[in-house]
Protein backbone atom coordinates (compact mmCIF):
# COMPACT_ATOMS: atom_id res chain seq x y z
CA UNK A 1 0.00 0.00 0.00
CA UNK A 2 1.18 3.48 -0.82
CA UNK A 3 0.83 5.70 2.21
CA UNK A 4 2.25 8.86 0.59
CA UNK A 5 -1.16 10.20 -0.49
CA UNK A 6 -2.47 9.64 3.02
CA UNK A 7 0.51 11.41 4.51
CA UNK A 8 0.01 14.38 2.19
CA UNK A 9 -3.70 14.58 2.88
CA UNK A 10 -2.98 14.26 6.59
CA UNK A 11 -0.51 17.12 6.47
CA UNK A 12 -3.06 19.14 4.51
CA UNK A 13 -5.83 18.65 7.05
CA UNK A 14 -3.25 19.22 9.78
CA UNK A 15 -2.20 22.49 8.19
CA UNK A 16 -5.83 23.62 8.01
CA UNK A 17 -6.42 22.64 11.64
CA UNK A 18 -3.21 24.44 12.55
CA UNK A 19 -4.50 27.75 11.21
CA UNK A 20 -7.56 27.39 13.44
CA UNK A 21 -5.57 26.06 16.39
CA UNK A 22 -3.38 29.17 16.47
CA UNK A 23 -6.48 31.25 17.18
CA UNK A 24 -7.35 29.04 20.15
CA UNK A 25 -3.86 29.02 21.53
CA UNK A 26 -3.23 32.76 21.18
CA UNK A 27 -6.50 33.72 22.82
CA UNK A 28 -5.87 31.23 25.59
CA UNK A 29 -2.35 32.57 26.03
CA UNK A 30 -3.54 36.11 26.54
CA UNK A 31 -6.97 35.78 28.18
CA UNK A 32 -6.79 32.23 29.60
CA UNK A 33 -10.06 31.77 27.73
CA UNK A 34 -11.04 28.83 25.58
CA UNK A 35 -12.81 30.69 22.81
CA UNK A 36 -15.53 28.19 21.94
CA UNK A 37 -16.82 30.50 19.23
CA UNK A 38 -13.61 30.17 17.23
CA UNK A 39 -14.66 27.04 15.32
CA UNK A 40 -17.95 28.72 14.44
CA UNK A 41 -16.16 31.82 13.25
CA UNK A 42 -14.26 29.47 10.94
CA UNK A 43 -17.60 28.19 9.59
CA UNK A 44 -19.02 31.72 9.28
CA UNK A 45 -16.06 32.79 7.16
CA UNK A 46 -16.79 29.92 4.76
CA UNK A 47 -20.46 30.89 4.59
CA UNK A 48 -19.49 34.52 3.97
CA UNK A 49 -17.51 33.55 0.89
CA UNK A 50 -20.41 31.46 -0.43
CA UNK A 51 -22.85 34.36 -0.07
CA UNK A 52 -20.40 36.89 -1.46
CA UNK A 53 -19.90 34.77 -4.57
CA UNK A 54 -23.61 33.98 -4.95
CA UNK A 55 -24.88 37.53 -4.51
CA UNK A 56 -22.19 39.36 -6.43
CA UNK A 57 -21.49 37.11 -9.43
CA UNK A 58 -19.50 39.85 -11.13
CA UNK A 59 -17.10 40.15 -8.19
CA UNK A 60 -13.75 38.53 -9.01
CA UNK A 61 -12.99 35.62 -6.68
CA UNK A 62 -9.81 37.28 -5.41
CA UNK A 63 -11.75 40.35 -4.33
CA UNK A 64 -14.41 38.18 -2.72
CA UNK A 65 -11.73 36.38 -0.71
CA UNK A 66 -10.22 39.66 0.48
CA UNK A 67 -13.63 41.01 1.51
CA UNK A 68 -14.41 37.72 3.25
CA UNK A 69 -11.15 37.83 5.22
CA UNK A 70 -11.76 41.46 6.19
CA UNK A 71 -15.30 40.65 7.37
CA UNK A 72 -14.10 37.65 9.36
CA UNK A 73 -11.48 39.79 11.10
CA UNK A 74 -14.16 42.36 11.84
CA UNK A 75 -16.47 39.71 13.30
CA UNK A 76 -13.64 38.29 15.41
CA UNK A 77 -12.92 41.79 16.70
CA UNK A 78 -16.60 42.47 17.44
CA UNK A 79 -17.05 39.16 19.26
CA UNK A 80 -14.27 40.14 21.64
CA UNK A 81 -15.58 43.69 22.09
CA UNK A 82 -19.19 42.68 22.72
CA UNK A 83 -18.95 39.32 24.47
CA UNK A 84 -15.60 39.16 26.27
CA UNK A 85 -14.33 42.68 26.86
CA UNK A 86 -17.23 43.72 29.19
CA UNK A 87 -16.38 40.65 31.31
CA UNK A 88 -12.72 41.53 31.87
CA UNK A 89 -13.11 41.68 35.64
CA UNK A 90 -15.58 38.78 35.82
CA UNK A 91 -14.62 35.25 36.86
CA UNK A 92 -13.15 33.18 34.06
CA UNK A 93 -16.15 30.86 34.06
CA UNK A 94 -18.46 33.74 33.06
CA UNK A 95 -16.31 34.54 30.04
CA UNK A 96 -16.29 30.90 29.02
CA UNK A 97 -20.08 30.72 29.20
CA UNK A 98 -20.23 33.90 27.13
CA UNK A 99 -18.02 32.14 24.57
CA UNK A 100 -20.41 29.16 24.47
CA UNK A 101 -23.24 31.66 23.96
CA UNK A 102 -21.45 33.27 21.02
CA UNK A 103 -20.86 29.83 19.54
CA UNK A 104 -24.59 29.02 19.60
CA UNK A 105 -25.46 32.50 18.38
CA UNK A 106 -23.27 32.11 15.29
CA UNK A 107 -24.59 28.60 14.58
CA UNK A 108 -28.20 29.69 14.90
CA UNK A 109 -27.76 32.84 12.86
CA UNK A 110 -26.22 30.83 10.05
CA UNK A 111 -28.86 28.14 10.33
CA UNK A 112 -31.53 30.86 10.09
CA UNK A 113 -29.93 32.40 7.01
CA UNK A 114 -29.20 29.15 5.19
CA UNK A 115 -32.36 27.43 6.34
CA UNK A 116 -30.15 24.72 7.79
CA UNK A 117 -29.22 23.51 4.32
CA UNK A 118 -25.74 22.66 3.19
CA UNK A 119 -24.36 25.28 0.82
CA UNK A 120 -21.94 24.59 -1.99
CA UNK A 121 -18.54 26.19 -1.52
CA UNK A 122 -17.53 28.04 -4.70
CA UNK A 123 -14.81 26.64 -6.92
CA UNK A 124 -11.75 28.75 -6.37
CA UNK A 125 -10.00 28.49 -9.74
CA UNK A 126 -6.46 28.28 -8.47
CA UNK A 127 -7.00 26.24 -5.30
CA UNK A 128 -9.47 23.78 -6.80
CA UNK A 129 -7.20 22.94 -9.71
CA UNK A 130 -5.93 19.41 -9.75
CA UNK A 131 -2.21 18.95 -9.78
CA UNK A 132 0.09 15.98 -9.54
CA UNK A 133 2.94 16.18 -7.03
CA UNK A 134 5.01 13.39 -5.42
CA UNK A 135 3.00 10.96 -7.54
CA UNK A 136 -0.22 12.11 -5.91
CA UNK A 137 -3.01 13.80 -7.83
CA UNK A 138 -5.13 16.15 -5.75
CA UNK A 139 -6.45 19.69 -5.48
CA UNK A 140 -3.80 22.35 -5.14
CA UNK A 141 -5.34 23.39 -1.80
CA UNK A 142 -4.20 20.05 -0.39
CA UNK A 143 -0.56 20.68 -1.23
CA UNK A 144 -0.74 24.33 -0.28
CA UNK A 145 -2.28 23.89 3.17
CA UNK A 146 0.74 22.70 5.16
CA UNK A 147 2.98 25.18 3.34
CA UNK A 148 0.61 28.07 4.09
CA UNK A 149 0.28 27.00 7.71
CA UNK A 150 4.02 26.84 8.21
CA UNK A 151 4.79 30.10 6.42
CA UNK A 152 2.11 32.00 8.35
CA UNK A 153 3.29 30.44 11.61
CA UNK A 154 6.89 31.45 11.00
CA UNK A 155 5.75 35.02 10.27
CA UNK A 156 3.62 35.03 13.40
CA UNK A 157 6.39 33.65 15.61
CA UNK A 158 8.77 36.29 14.25
CA UNK A 159 6.22 38.99 15.08
CA UNK A 160 5.66 37.64 18.58
CA UNK A 161 9.34 37.27 19.39
CA UNK A 162 10.96 40.16 17.59
CA UNK A 163 8.64 43.14 17.44
CA UNK A 164 7.57 45.68 19.99
CA UNK A 165 3.95 44.62 19.56
CA UNK A 166 4.93 40.97 20.08
CA UNK A 167 6.77 41.94 23.23
CA UNK A 168 3.68 43.69 24.57
CA UNK A 169 1.65 40.59 23.70
CA UNK A 170 3.96 38.38 25.70
CA UNK A 171 3.89 40.85 28.59
CA UNK A 172 0.08 41.09 28.60
CA UNK A 173 -0.22 37.29 28.47
CA UNK A 174 1.73 37.19 31.70
CA UNK A 175 0.50 40.16 33.72
CA UNK A 176 -2.29 42.58 32.76
CA UNK A 177 -1.73 45.06 35.53
CA UNK A 178 2.02 45.43 35.24
CA UNK A 179 1.65 45.74 31.47
CA UNK A 180 -0.71 48.65 32.05
CA UNK A 181 1.84 50.21 34.37
CA UNK A 182 4.30 50.14 31.47
CA UNK A 183 1.83 52.07 29.34
CA UNK A 184 0.62 49.10 27.28
CA UNK A 185 -3.02 49.44 26.20
CA UNK A 186 -4.12 45.92 27.01
CA UNK A 187 -7.48 46.16 25.26
CA UNK A 188 -5.73 47.04 22.04
CA UNK A 189 -3.35 44.12 22.37
CA UNK A 190 -6.27 41.76 23.04
CA UNK A 191 -8.25 43.10 20.06
CA UNK A 192 -5.30 42.61 17.73
CA UNK A 193 -4.81 39.07 19.07
CA UNK A 194 -8.42 38.24 18.17
CA UNK A 195 -8.00 39.86 14.78
CA UNK A 196 -4.92 37.74 14.02
CA UNK A 197 -6.77 34.60 15.16
CA UNK A 198 -9.73 35.46 12.94
CA UNK A 199 -7.47 36.18 9.97
CA UNK A 200 -5.79 32.78 10.25
CA UNK A 201 -9.16 31.05 10.69
CA UNK A 202 -10.38 32.73 7.51
CA UNK A 203 -7.33 31.54 5.57
CA UNK A 204 -7.81 28.08 7.07
CA UNK A 205 -11.45 28.01 6.06
CA UNK A 206 -10.64 28.76 2.41
CA UNK A 207 -8.18 25.88 2.31
CA UNK A 208 -10.39 23.53 4.32
CA UNK A 209 -13.64 24.11 2.46
CA UNK A 210 -11.94 24.17 -0.94
CA UNK A 211 -11.66 20.39 -0.60
CA UNK A 212 -14.69 19.70 1.63
CA UNK A 213 -17.30 21.32 -0.50
CA UNK A 214 -20.54 21.56 1.49
CA UNK A 215 -20.98 23.90 4.46
CA UNK A 216 -23.88 24.07 6.89
CA UNK A 217 -24.17 25.78 10.25
CA UNK A 218 -22.46 22.89 12.05
CA UNK A 219 -19.46 22.76 9.71
CA UNK A 220 -17.25 24.55 12.22
CA UNK A 221 -17.77 22.24 15.12
CA UNK A 222 -15.62 19.24 14.11
CA UNK A 223 -12.66 21.22 12.77
CA UNK A 224 -13.04 23.52 15.78
CA UNK A 225 -12.78 20.62 18.21
CA UNK A 226 -9.94 19.02 16.29
CA UNK A 227 -8.05 22.30 16.28
CA UNK A 228 -8.68 22.71 19.97
CA UNK A 229 -7.32 19.19 20.63
CA UNK A 230 -4.31 20.10 18.52
CA UNK A 231 -3.72 23.23 20.60
CA UNK A 232 -3.89 21.23 23.82
CA UNK A 233 -1.68 18.42 22.50
CA UNK A 234 0.89 20.98 21.39
CA UNK A 235 0.70 22.84 24.68
CA UNK A 236 -1.96 25.50 24.84
CA UNK A 237 -0.50 28.99 24.76
CA UNK A 238 2.31 27.96 22.40
CA UNK A 239 1.96 28.89 18.73
CA UNK A 240 4.51 26.40 17.34
CA UNK A 241 2.99 23.79 19.66
CA UNK A 242 -0.44 24.30 18.13
CA UNK A 243 0.96 23.80 14.65
CA UNK A 244 2.90 20.67 15.53
CA UNK A 245 -0.13 19.34 17.41
CA UNK A 246 -2.38 20.00 14.41
CA UNK A 247 -0.01 18.31 11.96
CA UNK A 248 0.19 15.28 14.26
CA UNK A 249 -3.60 15.06 14.57
CA UNK A 250 -4.02 15.47 10.82
CA UNK A 251 -1.49 12.79 9.92
CA UNK A 252 -2.65 10.34 12.58
CA UNK A 253 -6.26 10.61 11.43
CA UNK A 254 -5.27 10.22 7.81
CA UNK A 255 -3.14 7.17 8.57
CA UNK A 256 -6.07 5.71 10.48
CA UNK A 257 -8.01 5.96 7.22
CA UNK A 258 -5.14 4.30 5.35
CA UNK A 259 -5.37 1.31 7.65
CA UNK A 260 -9.11 1.09 7.28
CA UNK A 261 -9.86 2.62 10.66
CA UNK A 262 -11.65 5.69 9.31
CA UNK A 263 -14.56 5.14 11.67
CA UNK A 264 -12.19 5.33 14.60
CA UNK A 265 -10.40 8.52 13.62
CA UNK A 266 -12.14 10.56 16.34
CA UNK A 267 -11.38 7.88 18.90
CA UNK A 268 -7.74 8.00 17.89
CA UNK A 269 -7.52 11.82 18.13
CA UNK A 270 -9.19 11.96 21.52
CA UNK A 271 -7.14 8.99 22.68
CA UNK A 272 -4.01 10.85 21.66
CA UNK A 273 -5.24 13.87 23.62
CA UNK A 274 -5.78 11.79 26.74
CA UNK A 275 -2.43 10.09 26.35
CA UNK A 276 -0.58 13.40 26.02
CA UNK A 277 -2.43 14.90 28.98
CA UNK A 278 -1.55 11.91 31.15
CA UNK A 279 2.11 11.80 30.15
CA UNK A 280 2.76 15.53 29.77
CA UNK A 281 -0.08 17.65 31.11
CA UNK A 282 1.36 20.89 29.73
CA UNK A 283 1.35 19.50 26.18
CA UNK A 284 4.33 18.95 23.91
CA UNK A 285 5.51 22.58 23.89
CA UNK A 286 3.75 23.75 27.01
CA UNK A 287 5.68 26.26 29.01
CA UNK A 288 7.16 25.12 32.21
CA UNK A 289 8.32 28.35 33.64
CA UNK A 290 10.82 28.61 36.42
CA UNK A 291 9.93 31.62 38.42
CA UNK A 292 11.75 32.66 41.53
CA UNK A 293 9.71 34.54 44.06
CA UNK B 1 9.30 74.66 46.11
CA UNK B 2 6.35 73.41 44.12
CA UNK B 3 4.56 70.16 44.59
CA UNK B 4 4.90 67.61 41.83
CA UNK B 5 2.06 65.51 43.16
CA UNK B 6 -0.86 66.61 45.28
CA UNK B 7 -3.47 64.20 46.52
CA UNK B 8 -6.66 65.77 47.87
CA UNK B 9 -9.30 63.86 49.81
CA UNK B 10 -8.60 60.64 48.00
CA UNK B 11 -11.13 57.96 48.89
CA UNK B 12 -11.12 54.43 47.52
CA UNK B 13 -13.82 51.93 48.39
CA UNK B 14 -13.83 48.25 47.52
CA UNK B 15 -17.39 47.10 48.01
CA UNK B 16 -18.23 48.15 51.54
CA UNK B 17 -14.65 48.53 52.66
CA UNK B 18 -13.01 51.90 52.65
CA UNK B 19 -9.36 51.19 51.81
CA UNK B 20 -8.31 54.83 51.58
CA UNK B 21 -10.29 57.42 53.49
CA UNK B 22 -9.94 61.10 52.56
CA UNK B 23 -6.18 61.00 52.24
CA UNK B 24 -4.42 64.23 51.33
CA UNK B 25 -0.72 64.42 50.81
CA UNK B 26 1.90 66.41 48.93
CA UNK B 27 5.03 65.25 47.19
CA UNK B 28 7.43 68.09 46.69
CA UNK B 29 9.46 68.14 43.49
CA UNK B 30 12.88 66.56 43.84
CA UNK B 31 12.24 64.99 47.24
CA UNK B 32 11.85 61.49 48.62
CA UNK B 33 8.49 61.13 50.33
CA UNK B 34 7.53 57.97 52.14
CA UNK B 35 4.27 56.41 53.23
CA UNK B 36 4.67 54.09 56.17
CA UNK B 37 2.10 51.94 57.85
CA UNK B 38 1.09 48.38 58.55
CA UNK B 39 -0.31 45.86 56.09
CA UNK B 40 -3.72 46.93 54.83
CA UNK B 41 -3.29 50.56 55.85
CA UNK B 42 -3.99 51.68 52.29
CA UNK B 43 -0.46 52.49 51.13
CA UNK B 44 -0.56 50.32 48.03
CA UNK B 45 -4.09 51.40 47.15
CA UNK B 46 -2.99 55.04 47.27
CA UNK B 47 -0.16 54.40 44.81
CA UNK B 48 -2.37 52.27 42.60
CA UNK B 49 -4.92 55.08 42.49
CA UNK B 50 -2.23 57.52 41.38
CA UNK B 51 -1.13 55.15 38.60
CA UNK B 52 -4.71 54.76 37.39
CA UNK B 53 -5.02 51.02 38.12
CA UNK B 54 -7.57 51.60 40.87
CA UNK B 55 -10.52 53.93 40.34
CA UNK B 56 -11.08 56.17 43.37
CA UNK B 57 -14.58 57.03 44.58
CA UNK B 58 -13.74 60.64 45.26
CA UNK B 59 -10.87 63.06 45.50
CA UNK B 60 -8.37 64.75 43.28
CA UNK B 61 -4.92 63.75 42.14
CA UNK B 62 -2.92 66.64 40.74
CA UNK B 63 0.28 65.93 38.90
CA UNK B 64 2.24 68.97 37.81
CA UNK B 65 -0.87 71.00 38.62
CA UNK B 66 -3.21 68.98 36.40
CA UNK B 67 -5.84 66.52 37.55
CA UNK B 68 -4.86 63.04 36.40
CA UNK B 69 -7.64 61.22 38.20
CA UNK B 70 -9.71 59.19 35.77
CA UNK B 71 -7.01 59.01 33.11
CA UNK B 72 -6.09 55.56 31.82
CA UNK B 73 -2.81 54.10 33.12
CA UNK B 74 -0.99 54.60 29.82
CA UNK B 75 -1.82 58.33 29.78
CA UNK B 76 -0.51 58.64 33.32
CA UNK B 77 2.72 56.87 32.39
CA UNK B 78 3.01 59.21 29.41
CA UNK B 79 2.91 62.18 31.78
CA UNK B 80 5.89 60.88 33.68
CA UNK B 81 4.61 58.77 36.55
CA UNK B 82 5.95 55.24 36.80
CA UNK B 83 5.61 52.58 39.41
CA UNK B 84 7.76 49.78 40.73
CA UNK B 85 4.98 47.44 41.79
CA UNK B 86 4.86 45.42 44.95
CA UNK B 87 6.51 42.05 44.58
CA UNK B 88 8.63 43.40 41.66
CA UNK B 89 6.40 41.87 38.97
CA UNK B 90 9.08 41.65 36.31
CA UNK B 91 7.90 39.76 33.23
CA UNK B 92 9.47 36.33 33.82
CA UNK B 93 8.93 35.23 30.21
CA UNK B 94 10.76 38.25 28.79
CA UNK B 95 14.52 38.72 28.81
CA UNK B 96 16.13 41.32 31.05
CA UNK B 97 16.69 43.51 28.00
CA UNK B 98 13.06 43.18 26.91
CA UNK B 99 11.89 44.04 30.42
CA UNK B 100 13.87 47.26 30.19
CA UNK B 101 12.56 47.95 26.70
CA UNK B 102 8.97 47.47 27.74
CA UNK B 103 9.55 50.02 30.49
CA UNK B 104 10.11 52.49 27.66
CA UNK B 105 7.06 51.24 25.76
CA UNK B 106 5.56 54.67 25.12
CA UNK B 107 8.82 56.31 24.12
CA UNK B 108 9.68 56.72 20.48
CA UNK B 109 13.15 58.26 20.89
CA UNK B 110 16.51 56.55 21.19
CA UNK B 111 16.93 54.40 24.28
CA UNK B 112 20.69 53.83 24.19
CA UNK B 113 21.65 56.51 26.75
CA UNK B 114 19.01 55.45 29.24
CA UNK B 115 19.90 51.82 28.76
CA UNK B 116 23.52 52.70 29.54
CA UNK B 117 22.39 54.69 32.60
CA UNK B 118 20.38 51.76 33.97
CA UNK B 119 23.27 49.38 33.28
CA UNK B 120 25.63 51.75 35.08
CA UNK B 121 23.34 51.69 38.13
CA UNK B 122 22.96 47.91 37.94
CA UNK B 123 25.97 46.33 36.20
CA UNK B 124 24.53 42.94 37.10
CA UNK B 125 21.64 43.52 34.69
CA UNK B 126 24.04 44.11 31.83
CA UNK B 127 25.74 40.78 32.45
CA UNK B 128 22.36 39.08 32.37
CA UNK B 129 20.64 41.05 29.65
CA UNK B 130 19.87 37.94 27.57
CA UNK B 131 18.60 35.88 30.45
CA UNK B 132 14.89 35.43 31.09
CA UNK B 133 13.88 37.68 33.97
CA UNK B 134 12.24 34.71 35.71
CA UNK B 135 15.66 33.20 36.31
CA UNK B 136 17.01 36.20 38.25
CA UNK B 137 17.31 36.25 42.03
CA UNK B 138 14.89 38.34 44.08
CA UNK B 139 17.37 41.18 44.50
CA UNK B 140 18.19 41.20 40.80
CA UNK B 141 14.50 41.23 39.94
CA UNK B 142 14.05 44.26 42.18
CA UNK B 143 16.92 46.00 40.38
CA UNK B 144 15.26 45.13 37.10
CA UNK B 145 11.91 46.47 38.29
CA UNK B 146 13.56 49.76 39.26
CA UNK B 147 15.52 49.89 36.01
CA UNK B 148 12.36 49.17 34.03
CA UNK B 149 10.56 52.05 35.76
CA UNK B 150 13.50 54.36 35.01
CA UNK B 151 13.37 53.54 31.30
CA UNK B 152 10.16 55.57 30.96
CA UNK B 153 12.17 58.69 31.90
CA UNK B 154 9.79 59.48 34.77
CA UNK B 155 9.43 62.69 36.74
CA UNK B 156 7.93 60.74 39.61
CA UNK B 157 8.79 57.16 40.45
CA UNK B 158 6.57 55.34 42.91
CA UNK B 159 7.93 52.30 44.68
CA UNK B 160 5.67 49.88 46.45
CA UNK B 161 7.52 47.94 49.16
CA UNK B 162 10.84 47.67 47.33
CA UNK B 163 12.51 45.95 50.30
CA UNK B 164 9.88 43.24 50.67
CA UNK B 165 11.38 39.76 50.96
CA UNK B 166 14.95 40.83 50.28
CA UNK B 167 18.09 40.17 52.31
CA UNK B 168 19.27 43.09 54.51
CA UNK B 169 22.33 43.68 52.39
CA UNK B 170 20.22 43.88 49.23
CA UNK B 171 17.79 46.22 51.00
CA UNK B 172 20.65 48.59 51.81
CA UNK B 173 21.71 48.44 48.19
CA UNK B 174 18.18 49.29 47.01
CA UNK B 175 18.02 52.31 49.32
CA UNK B 176 21.36 53.54 48.02
CA UNK B 177 19.94 53.31 44.53
CA UNK B 178 16.85 55.26 45.62
CA UNK B 179 19.11 58.07 46.80
CA UNK B 180 21.13 57.96 43.58
CA UNK B 181 17.98 58.18 41.48
CA UNK B 182 16.73 61.05 43.60
CA UNK B 183 20.06 62.87 43.25
CA UNK B 184 19.60 62.60 39.50
CA UNK B 185 16.47 64.73 39.90
CA UNK B 186 13.70 62.17 40.00
CA UNK B 187 11.06 62.60 42.69
CA UNK B 188 10.38 59.45 44.69
CA UNK B 189 7.22 58.35 46.46
CA UNK B 190 8.06 55.34 48.55
CA UNK B 191 5.76 52.86 50.29
CA UNK B 192 7.56 50.96 52.97
CA UNK B 193 6.94 48.67 55.86
CA UNK B 194 10.61 48.93 56.67
CA UNK B 195 9.99 52.27 58.41
CA UNK B 196 13.50 52.36 59.78
CA UNK B 197 15.18 52.52 56.37
CA UNK B 198 12.42 54.55 54.77
CA UNK B 199 12.39 57.36 57.31
CA UNK B 200 16.17 57.63 57.25
CA UNK B 201 16.11 58.05 53.49
CA UNK B 202 13.04 60.26 53.18
CA UNK B 203 12.74 64.03 53.26
CA UNK B 204 9.15 63.80 54.35
CA UNK B 205 6.90 61.04 55.60
CA UNK B 206 3.26 60.21 56.18
CA UNK B 207 1.93 57.55 58.52
CA UNK B 208 -1.13 55.71 57.26
CA UNK B 209 -3.43 53.77 59.58
CA UNK B 210 -6.53 51.97 58.32
CA UNK B 211 -6.89 54.29 55.36
CA UNK B 212 -6.25 57.58 57.14
CA UNK B 213 -3.18 59.71 57.57
CA UNK B 214 -2.54 59.94 61.27
CA UNK B 215 0.81 61.67 61.31
CA UNK B 216 3.14 63.52 59.02
CA UNK B 217 6.45 65.27 59.29
CA UNK B 218 10.00 65.30 58.02
CA UNK B 219 11.73 61.96 57.92
CA UNK B 220 13.91 62.88 60.87
CA UNK B 221 10.97 64.17 62.94
CA UNK B 222 8.97 60.99 62.38
CA UNK B 223 12.03 58.91 63.12
CA UNK B 224 12.30 60.63 66.50
CA UNK B 225 8.57 60.47 67.23
CA UNK B 226 7.78 58.28 70.23
CA UNK B 227 4.55 56.88 68.78
CA UNK B 228 6.21 55.97 65.48
CA UNK B 229 9.15 54.45 67.32
CA UNK B 230 6.89 52.19 69.28
CA UNK B 231 4.52 51.23 66.47
CA UNK B 232 6.81 50.96 63.45
CA UNK B 233 10.43 51.00 64.50
CA UNK B 234 10.21 48.25 67.08
CA UNK B 235 11.63 50.32 69.89
CA UNK B 236 9.98 50.47 73.31
CA UNK B 237 9.35 53.72 75.06
CA UNK B 238 12.04 54.33 77.63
Amino acid sequence: MNIVPYLIRGLATGGQFALVAIGYTMVYGILKLINFAHGDLFMVSGILLIYLCANFPTLPIGAAIIIMIALTVLIGFLIEKCAYSPLRQAPRMSVMISAIGVSYLLQNLVSYITGGLSKQFPDIPFLSDSVKLFGVKDKLAVFLSPVAAIVLTVILVLIVNHTKFGMSMRAVSRDFETSQLMGVKINRVISITFAIGAFLAAVGSILYFAKNTGINHMAGSTPGIKAFIAAVVGGIGSVPGAVVGALIIGVVESLAKAFGLADFSDVISFGLLILILVVKPTGLFGEKLTEKV
Amino acid sequence: MSNLLEIRNLTVRFGGICAVDHVSLDVEKGKIVTLIGANGAGKSTTLRAVSGIVKPTEGEILFDGENILGLSPDKIVARGVTMVPEGRRVFPNLTVLENLKIGAYLRKDNLTDDMEYVYSLFPRLKERSWQLAGTLSGGEQQMLAVGRALMAKPKLIMMDEPSLGLAPLVVRNIFEIIRTINDAGITVLLNEQNANMALKAADFGYVLETGRITLSGTGAALYADEGVKEAYLGKRKE
